[in-house]
């Protein structure tokens, strides 16, 4: 059925709170008024109730912190960080607690948390609405980190990151909820650590994180009617990571760029890319290309926030320049 | 109140547990047979022992970093402790937490706590959880007075009142806040948190008859549904900040004037509600517990270090990736 990605991310929540009453909402807005900045939670206290569709007060520091407690004691809590530059507010609970639960308790703890963020530039948003960020987590060990970039997509690593028992930080691209794909009826989940891949080619590998696969895929697509085989990859979770498919994609086309909207110091472009110079070194006809938002925060005014955000005549260009080496 | 010989025997065996594993334990850590840092709870036990002792497995403390007394107090064992203060395999938390982030998943003690101010959101989820899942279990945190000014606190102690959760909020004002002497008045802390809108008390700490009382009623009122309290126990600090620290900052006789002051022990000998604890069931019960902690001090100190490749277990429940390869 085609839907859009809130559409997708709201069903996959109906149906994973029916599934288990474990499961509860919690954050700001979620539950009275239009079900947070974007409806992404509309109907559920109509369903559910407020019992397990929690509006809490702002306070960012207590609802990671307590829907990590709430996990560790029985709950499956679904957070929601309305936007992940918050994490500014309450990063320590999700730093050095939550992550750390399971390792520092000897294996005793399992906290099966869900929180779920908006990421991403293009909306107009500025310096501290827009960020990217998930390097960041995905640098954490103790926590996943999951970046779908389509309606299916959300729903299928959605519903994984609900049921498996460890903590998940689900980034959803602001400037992707509207976007529209066929999402399979029913259940459907998405194992983490399983790249997609979006487009297959044989010249060059475009591996898009997020909202930059799209991206990428368009990139493919203007490079095609140039005659250019591009393939994209969508590693869909980034911790973990699908290494293996991105280096098979790289034997093939001996060619990689990396499209990541994150700044690009330790960002997962890097990390992508030190992988593939490591494990994938003789693969490589050319150097591997990042295209990453620049070393700035965010812009608020749309005409630099439009040079800040990676384009896709910057995938072209950058592709360019790996196969004319 | 009327306390039965039993009651008032498990009361003195745990004060008196916890005054002789921490003097145990100084004493290896001061021969360089114990690791890292030990927090020394010495005059306090009566607020740990008070709070905890009627609850039960299904009810919840989120501790501190001064955090042996709390783990005693909730019905740890010694063994377990001692391996995990030797940081041994079979310690608690398998060696990878210590003194300072021991946790016991089957005894509700979710976790000494190294960051100050860390523990009372975590504590709130607990109780989140308790309220949701309707079990009539309460969760309490345990707050030094430095962690009384931290925000995460103060965010718990709202969170708390806004969602009436079944919560106890126990400070336990021992003066300093590490090295530096805490200004605020006692009270203080305990008006703060009453302002947010909850009953709050302050009991002199070093009396477990008060500390008890208190807590009664505090857990009786979350266990009705009546939302949380703040208990201030105000008991003077007898040790440095850490195990090593000479308090070069306290006055002298200060210090030894509320050393001596500050003792639950010879207090709670000399009540008259204990009058029923002759000096034979005493020195019965004294002589147990030394002899408990000849055993597991000697087990501790001669059992097994984690084997090398305990170092990559338990981050994640489950994981798939080179990362933790």
């Amino acid at each position: 059925m085609k839907m859009s990605m809130r559409e997708a991310i709201n069903l996959t929540l109906h149906e994973e709170m029916a599934r288990d009453n474990r499961v509860v909402i919690m954050g700001e807005d979620v539950a009275s008024g239009q079900g947070g900045v974007y409806g992404v939670t509309a109907g559920l206290t109509e369903k559910f109730g407020v019992a397990r569709v929690i509006d809490t007060p702002i306070t960012e520091s207590a609802i990671v912190g307590a829907a990590g407690g709430a996990a560790l004691t029985g709950l499956r809590p679904v957070a929601e960080l309305m936007f992940i530059d918050f994490l500014g507010v309450c990063l320590d609970q999700l730093l050095n607690q939550i992550a750390k639960f399971r390792y520092m308790f000897g294996g005793q703890a399992r906290t099966p948390l869900v929180i779920r963020t908006m990421i991403g530039a293009g909306e107009g948003t500025g310096p501290q609405h827009s960020q990217i960020l998930y390097s960041m987590l995905a640098a954490i060990p103790g926590i996943k980190v999951v970046t779908p970039s389509n309606a299916a997509d959300a729903k299928g690593l959605l519903a994984e990151a609900i049921r498996q028992d460890d903590p998940v930080v689900f980034c959803e691209h602001k400037a992707l909820y509207l976007s529209e794909c066929d999402v399979p009826e029913g259940d459907y989940v998405i194992p983490f650590g399983k790249a997609r891949t979006v487009v297959e080619g044989t010249d060059i590998t475009l591996c898009g994180l997020s909202r930059m696969a799209v991206l990428a895929e368009q990139a493919a697509a203007e490079l095609a009617a140039e005659g250019i085989s591009a393939e994209v990859i969508d590693p869909r979770t980034l911790s973990p990571l699908d290494e293996e498919s991105i280096l098979a994609s790289v034997s093939k086309t001996g060619r990689l760029v990396v499209v990541d909207e994150s700044n690009p110091l330790c960002s997962m472009a890097s990390e992508i890319s030190g992988m593939v110079a490591e494990f994938g070194f003789d693969y490589l006809d050319a150097p591997v290309q990042r295209v990453t938002a620049p070393h700035t925060p965010v812009p608020a005014t749309p005409c630099l926030e439009k040079d800040y955000v990676p384009s896709v005549a910057d995938i072209v260009r950058a592709a360019k320049k790996a196969l004319a080496y | 109140m009327d306390y039965s010989l039993n009651e008032l025997t498990r009361a003195y065996r745990l004060m008196k547990t916890i005054r002789e594993f921490e003097e145990r334990i100084r004493s290896e850590y001061q021969q360089g047979k114990l690791p890292g840092f030990i927090h020394m709870y010495r005059n306090q036990e009566a607020i740990a022992v008070g709070a905890c002792l009627d609850m039960t497995n299904d009810d919840y403390i989120a501790s501190t970093h001064r955090g042996h007394g709390h783990c005693i107090a909730k019905g740890c064992e010694l063994e377990g402790m001692m391996l995990e203060l030797a940081c041994k395999q079979d310690g608690l938390c398998n060696g990878k937490g210590g003194s300072m982030h021991i946790a016991d998943m089957t005894k509700g003690m979710l976790g000494a706590n190294a960051i100050v101010g860390g523990g009372p959101p975590i504590a709130a989820g607990a109780a989140l959880t308790a309220k949701t899942l309707q079990t009539g279990g309460v969760s309490m945190a345990f707050i030094g007075d430095g962690a009384s000014d931290q925000g995460t606190v103060a965010e718990a102690l709202n969170l708390a009142v806004v969602l009436q959760l079944p919560m106890i909020f126990m400070y336990e004002n021992n003066f300093y806040a590490e090295f530096t002497r805490n200004p605020k008045p006692e009270g203080r802390i305990a008006e703060r948190a009453g302002a947010f809108g909850m009953p709050s008390v302050v009991v002199d700490g070093s009396d477990f008859f008060a500390v008890h009382a208190a807590c009664r009623e505090a857990i009786e009122r979350g266990r009705n549904g009546g939302g949380p309290t703040a208990i201030e126990a105000v008991s003077a600090r007898y040790y440095g900040h850490f195990e090593g620290d000479p308090q070069a900052y306290r006055d002298e006789a200060e210090l030894r004037a509320q050393r001596e002051a500050g003792d639950p022990l010879p207090h709670f000998l000399a009540d008259p509600r204990t009058a029923s604890l002759d000096v034979k069931t005493v020195a019965e019960v004294d002589a147990a517990i030394f002899a408990e902690l000849d055993r597991t001090v000697e087990l501790a100190l001669a059992a097994a270090d984690p084997t090398p490749e305990k170092l990559y277990t338990d981050v994640y429940v489950n994981y798939e990736g080179r990362a933790m390869q």
